[in-house]
């Protein structure tokens, strides 16, 4: 299953040998050839150009499947087996993220950020993979210390900001509310002490170079992240229906390219279409307002994460916002003519269908720098942690962007 | 003055590839060469030998350099602001310069202009909180910046998706690789200069000394490791900087903590360096004069344990009548941990730049200052201060004043400000506070 990369380009086989004699060891001869090969399948728009020995390191997910399905699905031609996988492997993730709401917006905030280290496991991998520093071992511990560094740091501002009367309750965490700056600039000044003392004479550029690398990684994923946790404690329609939003322009972007798709998007992406492109666009907008109306009758989804002084509890009971109190919207024109003149409606429709269009028209461009970020580093997926889909970051690239717009938006037009 | 290496010119790669653990690159353009550096002091200089040459450029550079700060210094708060960013530019023009030497991306046009839009982008967006944090009242009484205050976040956030997309939208084919490696230079960069910088733009709205004297102290712990590693100079501190010795480490650390509490107790004395800038909105002014922060009053000086070390009182009274003629301020503490700072740990920013020059074996970040190397070699350590300093003034000196939330206050709608003052009042109640009504 992994080997049908080599179906790809005939060209890759040769050196995939070659890569298999000086693996490690790799000369500039071999580079450069890979490297002039591999330009000239850029030609062919449908093959992008893989590095073996990377993709292998870091291990690709997409075409892989778990034993059982593989055995159960080997009568069907390889399309149809990865089809079968994707589907299944999508229904399971849409299962385990509706049990997760269900539970609740702290399980939710627990979720984004095991999401989150999995993404940063990832694109750390895949830097000391390319960059070729198993062999310095302090790195892996420095950027975990920076990964918890800043989480400490952002997470500590996000509970201070939203419970910080119920933390001051708590005799033993006083010290740590008063002095969380101080104590997170310290371990991240500890970070970079370490990072100085850590440097090897032969290995500078590369230690920079990773240094860089996770910092990079931090800043995309940790702020994003947490933006996200910010939006959930504000009400969780407020992560649900964004991720939903992308999901869905993601599945109806593919459906209206399978049909009706002609002219191509971008070079980055050759598979994707205008016809997809402006058709998923549209129906995310559709379904997007289907989603808030059946999302909105629920109190759970709308209210804020609040600590009731005078109950003494989290809550969740809330007098509602006046963006989601009904009201009706009479259709100037047209509506006399489909005997509809006017709707129930809900002030935050609008907003709905601002942020519809911006996860359909902006937010696939993080999917697209995320695409090019595989072809420069000539990997296919992210990792293999989701088989079919490829890694974590895979699925969660458009995410990232639109988790921080939504925090915005909220900052600036609701509230 | 070593130009480039032998070693480093021979492992010029190819475009395309990640660099490997060799010097991908030959950034010669970017040395500085200081007998290079001023025609009519090269002809005043020429009997002196090379060392001597650069001894007097470096000494009269430092002496240009420290009186101009002097003159902006004078010029008040909002010239040092300026400085500040126009400081912070030049270290970002000298940094990108380097990425775009080493990875030989001068065939990328687009990249130049992304880069300094993303610096536009993420100065607009810092410049604009820390503004609209500090002065609320005084930019909401200009119609005009109305929308742009109210929705600055999100111009300031559609500006950066806008260098996104266009940064999507220039990936060329072959050069994927040094495009996303040129991103990434410049959001590091970015994310070290903007936020130290914006950290100082903050501190010296809080007041000039909490600026001037973390650099000057950095400025003389430098100076004085140096003097001291010169005459007393022997055991290596750090592999990395082989001219660094702990006897310039220590002996710098202990005249730095000296000379601050002295330029601290000079500074104290004028108003004008210990004030908060405010506006006043009585007074439709931005102001200087303030009711003094504690640490800023004169007290008495107290051992902080002075009655554990001493058992026998009359002892123990003559010693306090002593130490009472000391002037005294609360800052004075702080000032010993901040120059305990800045001559312990701040260094390794220093360390930092010295690993990160060898990494891509560069003797300078530029030639800007002749004597001195770049912008960058400068203030390489003052980054990890004002930080610092940012976080040690909220965190030990003041975490928010009154004035700060009621600015924030003043800026909700009249019905929010209103159910703000009946919370407020309900709650202070609860508390004992403000006797119940």
């Amino acid at each position: 299953m992994a080997d049908s990369l080599n179906d790809e380009s005939g060209v890759e086989d040769k050196k995939k040998e070659e890569m298999k004699v000086g693996q490690g060891l790799e000369s500039d001869e071999v580079r450069r050839r890979k490297v002039a090969s591999a330009d000239s399948a850029d030609d062919e728009p449908a093959a992008a150009p893989v590095d073996p020995a990377v993709a292998q390191s870091i291990g690709q997910g997409t075409d892989q499947s778990p034993g059982i399905l593989q055995r159960l699905l080997a009568p069907l031609p390889p399309r149809w087996q990865n089809w079968v996988v994707r589907g299944i492997m999508s229904i399971v993730m849409i299962v385990i993220f509706s049990v997760i709401v269900y539970l609740g917006p702290l399980a939710m905030v627990v979720l984004i950020l095991i999401i989150q280290m999995m993404c940063f496991y990832e694109i750390i991998n895949i830097g000391y993979v390319v960059y070729k520093s198993q062999d310095l071992p302090w790195f892996r511990t420095l950027s975990w210390f920076f990964l918890f560094t800043s989480n400490y740091f952002f997470f500590g501002e996000s509970m201070i900001d939203q419970f910080r009367i119920l933390l001051q309750r708590d005799q033993f965490l006083q010290p740590l509310l008063t002095y969380h700056r101080f104590i997170s600039f310290c371990l991240y000044c500890g970070g970079i002490v370490g990072f100085v003392v850590s440097l090897v004479k032969k290995h500078y550029l590369q230690q920079f170079t990773l240094f860089g690398w996770t910092h990079m990684a931090l800043l995309v994923l940790v702020t994003s992240s947490h933006f996200m946790i910010r939006n959930v404690f504000n009400g969780v329609i407020w992560l649900l229906l964004p991720s939903s939003m992308i999901i869905c322009n993601d599945i109806m972007a593919y459906m209206f390219g399978f049909f009706f798709g002609k002219t191509p998007l971008i070079k980055l992406s050759p598979k994707k279409t205008w016809e997809g492109f402006i058709g998923g666009g549209l129906s995310t907008i559709l379904f997007s307002v289907l989603l808030s109306h059946f999302l909105i009758q629920f109190d759970f989804f709308v209210c804020p994460l609040e600590y009731d002084e005078v109950s003494d509890a989290v809550s969740m009971n809330c007098v509602r916002h006046w963006i989601f109190e009904r009201s009706t919207f009479h259709i100037p024109v047209v509506g006399k003519l489909l005997f509809l003149s006017s709707i129930p409606w809900y002030p935050f429709y609008w907003h709905s269908i601002i942020m519809a269009t911006f996860a359909s028209f902006v937010g696939p461009f993080g999917g697209f720098f995320a695409s090019g970020f595989k072809r420069a580093f000539k990997i296919k997926d992210f990792g293999d942690l989701i088989p079919g889909h490829g890694g974590m970051t895979d699925r969660f690239d458009c995410q990232i962007i639109m988790g921080t717009f939504v925090y915005v938006y909220f900052q600036t037009f609701i509230m | 003055h070593t130009k480039m290496s032998d070693k480093s010119a021979s492992n010029l790669k190819a475009n395309g590839r990640p660099p490997s653990s060799n010097a991908p690159g030959n950034p010669a353009a970017t040395q500085s060469t200081p007998e290079e550096s001023s025609n009519i002091l090269q002809r005043l200089l020429a009997p002196l030998s090379p060392r001597w040459q650069n001894w007097v450029i470096r000494t009269i550079m430092s002496f240009v350099m420290i009186s101009s700060f002097s003159l902006i210094i004078y010029l008040g708060p909002l010239a040092i602001v300026g400085l500040i960013l126009l400081l912070q530019m030049l270290c970002f023009k000298e940094i990108i310069g380097i990425g775009h030497a080493i990875y030989r991306s001068h065939d990328l046009p687009w990249f130049r202009v992304l880069s300094w839009f993303f610096l536009f982008a993420s100065n607009y967006f810092f410049f604009g909180e820390s503004m609209i944090d500090q002065f609320r009242i005084l930019l909401h009484r200009k119609q005009f910046l109305e929308p742009l205050l109210t929705y600055h976040r999100l111009i300031s956030f559609s500006l950066y998706c806008g260098g996104i997309v266009g940064f999507v939208v220039s990936l060329v084919k072959k050069h994927y690789l040094k495009q996303f490696t040129l991103f990434g230079w410049t959001h590091v960069t970015l994310l070290f200069l903007i936020t130290s910088s914006h950290l100082m733009i903050r501190n010296v709205f809080d007041g000039v000394i909490w600026v001037i004297l973390p650099c000057a102290m950095i400025i003389c712990n430098d100076m004085m490791a140096y003097v001291f590693g010169f005459f007393f100079g022997r055991t290596p501190l750090i592999k990395l900087s082989p001219k660094k010795t702990w006897e310039g480490f220590l002996g710098g650390g202990f005249s730095t903590i000296v000379f601050s509490l002295l330029l601290g107790h000079c500074l104290i004395q004028f108003d004008s360096m210990v004030c908060p800038i405010e506006y006043d909105e009585l007074g439709n002014t931005l102001n200087t004069n303030c009711s003094r922060h504690p640490v800023f009053q004169p007290v008495q000086f107290r051992l902080p344990f002075a009655e554990f070390l001493m058992e026998d009182s009359s002892t123990l009274l003559g010693f306090e009548a002593l130490l009472s003629s000391i002037p005294w301020y609360q800052f004075h503490w702080h000032t010993i941990c901040m120059a305990s700072f800045a001559s312990i740990v701040a260094p390794f920013g220093g360390f930092f730049a010295s690993g990160f020059k060898r990494a891509f074996k560069i003797k300078d970040f530029s030639n800007t200052i002749p004597g001195h190397g770049g912008v960058m070699d400068r203030f390489d350590c003052q980054i990890i201060m004002g930080i610092f300093v940012y976080v040690y003034f909220h965190t030990f000196i003041m975490v928010t004043s009154p004035h700060h939330l009621l600015r924030q206050v003043y800026s909700l709608r009249p019905s929010d400000q209103l159910k703000f003052y009946e919370a407020l009042t309900e709650g202070l109640a609860k508390r004992g506070i403000v006797p119940a009504v």
